[in-house]
């Protein structure tokens, strides 16, 4: 058990919600959530589809441990063909919503097709039924969750929606469930919207069993243990969310900093978690009102911030005045250093915003700090941004920006496309900090060179996601490895990426890895689930999702000549910090890569390594 | 000693670990659905707050009852629903001035916080000592406790 074994398939086109078993021998093979998914899209959508037609599929998939009492078990994921990247997406997500979907009975939703006008999808238990939603389209995500709970008359629903940036198609618009967690990137939002389905509302009262339950919950005790004796999961990530990253990154001198021209930046110190404690502004109140848990997580990094009332951008606008999802490491990074803005409540703010309309906050910085340094060069001007002057530092600009995106208007339609396009639209396409499409996160490559191999062959485009080798060479988990040197990356990104889509895949949440290893997860996989689950078969199968992942997006057209960072991060020395004078050493590490995962030069896999997994 | 559910909202993290174990307890699956204890959101003040019965020494769901189905434990002093009794009339929940006696509409009959027999799994499942079980003549002890210690104390200066 641990899983429901059914799946609930949703035709939107056809107006049907049809119950079928999951299929168990793909269970077997890719256990749940993101390995699972992963299968299904590729057998039933052709990769070459275009992402935002009704031939694309959205997938919301939870794992075994989904729904149980294994700390962090709270993740679902939402795959599909990315609106951003044209490649495989799989945005995970905390938050109540997937353990809900659990509850209710269903591992798994299908949405295949389009509808002709609105709907959202109604779930109670083993009642499914698609609804009207002209009434809910052009509102926010907040809006309709508030309507969603009155309409049905049900406080305990859980509910996922888009909001107005999903529906006018920005190209990373994301998926947001109980108000401000995230399916965050790759633009599976857009994809939601281009289905006409604005939003996902379930109520689960059916539970979860799991297979041998008395083993289950006394290995469960014994890790939670573990989380809480670990110095990062215990008190580092509690007490400061990941934001106990900014300064730590920033002395390393791998804070990319307006559009990762530097690598330090003057501000970090005001932006980062430690300031969200500090009293500040009119009220003398800190930025943060306290943390908290996704369902089950017994680590409760997540931030709920208010901002100053005083602070021009909530200034006689009360619906701001609350407390609500703040400020996470990424989000800081992206609105904050990569703008070179350092106004606190800004960013609170505009992260609010992202969290409102639904926007990832990474993709719309990374895109924002791009226009800036266009905007700088004189290549975008006053009359492009009709007037804003998109200038590294300003808040303003920040600010205006993002309402702008969220409602489709002036520039912000231009910044809608995402780094990428925008680049190339200005003639620049060097400008954009992305690796197939999708724009990196909060580490540059330069000052920690395991996270360049990791970005440029990420499955689903730039992400930190995918192997968070900060944890080895910067963090020093499991062991530390040296951030400015090439040796033993190649290998160490392999065994990131495997674990990781294995960890996905169950359901629990990767920040858990800061104090356990698979072998700590193993047995928690194994008590639940029926049939031995061993380590061997474990890591295996994270190796076998990793390249089905890559068999799609080869499939819809990438090579390996998209395994390539921005010129900027392999020619570009940077100025400041540990790692001054250095470029991302990627070419000395990918061959290498290719090797150890057995695939040829080009960044195909081998047959034999297909046969050695069973693809 | 009689003990009893002790509960600081102010180090709840809303991860509902409670509602997992106590739902666990009392019908052996991990179902929030049906736990007796709930953690309530007040998103817009950023704070959680776990809610169950509080145990009154004198009891209006067992007043009310008309088939005398509630009944106390010598040893914990729980006020325990006999489901062999209960025939479903939900009088209690109409009588329970906090709302904690609900209905199962799957079982047909009323659930309640029974201190699970005086080990309660809410409070062994919480991850901040949101919920703890403690001395009943001595709930405040530990909020004493901590105003206790920031009273100014001249000599200590």
């Amino acid at each position: 058990m641990g899983w429901q074994k059914k799946i609930l398939r949703v035709n939107l086109t056809e107006g049907t919600c049809i119950s079928e078993p999951l299929d168990m021998g793909w269970a077997n093979e890719y256990l749940g959530q993101r390995g699972l998914a992963t299968k299904y899209l590729v057998e039933e959508v052709d990769p070459k589809v275009d992402p935002l037609s009704p031939e694309n599929k959205l997938i919301f998939a939870t794992g075994p441990l989904t729904g149980t009492p294994a700390s962090t078990g709270a993740r679902y994921s939402v795959i599909t063909k990315g609106a951003l990247t044209g490649a495989i997406a799989c945005s995970n997500s905390g938050g109540y919503f997937g353990a809900e979907l659990k509850f209710a009975g269903w591992d798994m939703i299908i949405f295949e097709g389009c509808a002709e006008k609105p709907v959202y999808l109604y779930i109670n238990d083993d009642q499914a039924e698609l609804l009207p939603a002209d009434d809910l389209w052009g509102k926010s995500v907040w809006e309709t969750d508030e309507i969603l709970h009155r309409v049905h008359q049900d406080p305990q629903l859980r509910i996922s929606a888009i909001g107005r940036a999903g529906e006018k198609g920005v190209l990373y618009a994301c998926i947001v469930n109980d108000l401000h967690r995230a399916a965050g990137r790759s633009g599976v939002g857009a994809v939601m919207g281009s289905k006409n389905l604005k939003a996902v509302a379930v109520r689960g009262t059916k539970g979860v069993r799991v297979a041998d339950p008395e083993r289950f919950l006394k290995v469960v005790a014994e890790k939670k243990q573990v989380l809480a004796e670990n110095a990062v999961t215990g008190q580092g990530l509690p007490a400061y969310g990941t934001q106990v990253l900014m300064n730590v990154i920033n002395e390393l001198g791998a804070l990319p900093t307006r559009n990762a021209r530097d690598v330090q930046f003057e501000g970090a110190s005001r932006i980062s978690g430690e300031a969200m404690h500090e009293p500040r502004g009119s009220e003398q109140k800190p930025n943060l009102v306290t943390n908290q848990a996704c369902f089950g997580c017994t680590i409760a990094c997540g931030r709920i911030s208010r901002i100053d009332k005083g602070h021009y951008t909530v200034v006689n606008r009360p619906e701001y005045w609350g407390a609500s999802g703040g400020l996470e490491y990424e989000n800081a990074w992206s609105l904050g250093a990569d703008c070179g803005v350092e106004d606190l409540d800004a960013l609170t703010w505009a992260n609010f915003v992202c969290n409102e309309q639904g926007l990832d906050p990474i993709s719309f910085g990374a895109t924002l700090a791009a226009a800036m340094e266009l905007y700088e060069t004189g290549v975008i001007t006053d009359e492009d941004t009709g007037g804003i002057a998109l200038k590294f530092g300003s808040a303003e600009a920040l600010t205006s920006m993002v309402q702008q995106v969220a409602n489709g208007e002036g520039f912000g339609r231009e910044l809608a496309l995402g780094s990428r396009r925008l680049c190339e639209k200005y003639g620049h396409p060097e400008l954009s900090m992305t690796v197939k499409g999708q724009e990196f996160p909060a580490y540059d490559p330069r000052g920690i060179q395991g996270m360049g191999l990791t970005y440029a062959t990420s499955n689903r485009g730039a992400c930190h996601l995918r192997s968070y080798t900060v944890s080895s060479e910067v963090l020093g988990i499991p062991e530390k490895t040296d951030p400015l040197v090439t040796d033993g990356k190649p290998a160490l990104v392999k065994a990131f990426q495997d674990v990781t889509a294995t960890v996905d895949a169950s359901g629990l949440c990767l920040f858990s890895t800061f104090a356990w290893s698979l072998e700590d997860i193993q047995p928690q996989i194994d008590a639940a689930c029926e049939g031995d689950w061993s380590l061997d078969r474990l890591l295996e199968m994270g190796e076998r999702i990793w390249n089905l992942e890559r068999q799609f997006n080869i499939a819809a057209g990438f090579t390996g000549k998209d395994d390539r960072l921005p010129k900027r991060l392999v020619s570009e020395p940077v100025k400041s910090g540990p790692a001054k004078g250095l470029v991302n050493q990627l070419d000395k590490m990918l061959p290498e890569y290719y090797q150890l995962r057995g695939w040829d030069e080009g960044g195909v896999p081998r047959e034999e390594t297909l046969e050695r997994l069973g693809l | 000693m009689y003990r009893s559910l002790s509960i600081d909202p102010d180090k709840c993290t809303g991860c509902l670990q409670c509602e997992m174990a106590c739902s666990y307890e009392y019908e052996g699956v991990f179902n929030p659905a049906h736990s007796r204890i709930k953690v309530f959101t007040f998103h817009q003040e950023g704070r959680f707050v776990p809610y169950t019965c509080t145990q009154c020494a004198d009891a209006w769901c067992q007043h009310a009852c008309p088939v005398d189905a509630i009944r106390v434990d010598a040893e914990t002093g729980a006020k325990e629903i006999k489901e062999n009794l209960c025939v479903g009339c939900k009088v209690c929940t109409i009588a329970c001035p906090f709302g904690t006696v609900n209905y199962n509409h799957d079982r047909g009959k009323v659930l309640k916080c029974d201190l699970c027999g005086g080990d309660p799994a809410c409070a062994r499942a919480c991850p901040t000592q949101a919920i703890t079980y403690v001395d009943g003549d001595w709930a405040g002890y530990e909020k004493m406790r901590a105003w206790a210690a920031r009273t100014d104390n001249a000599t200590h200066a």
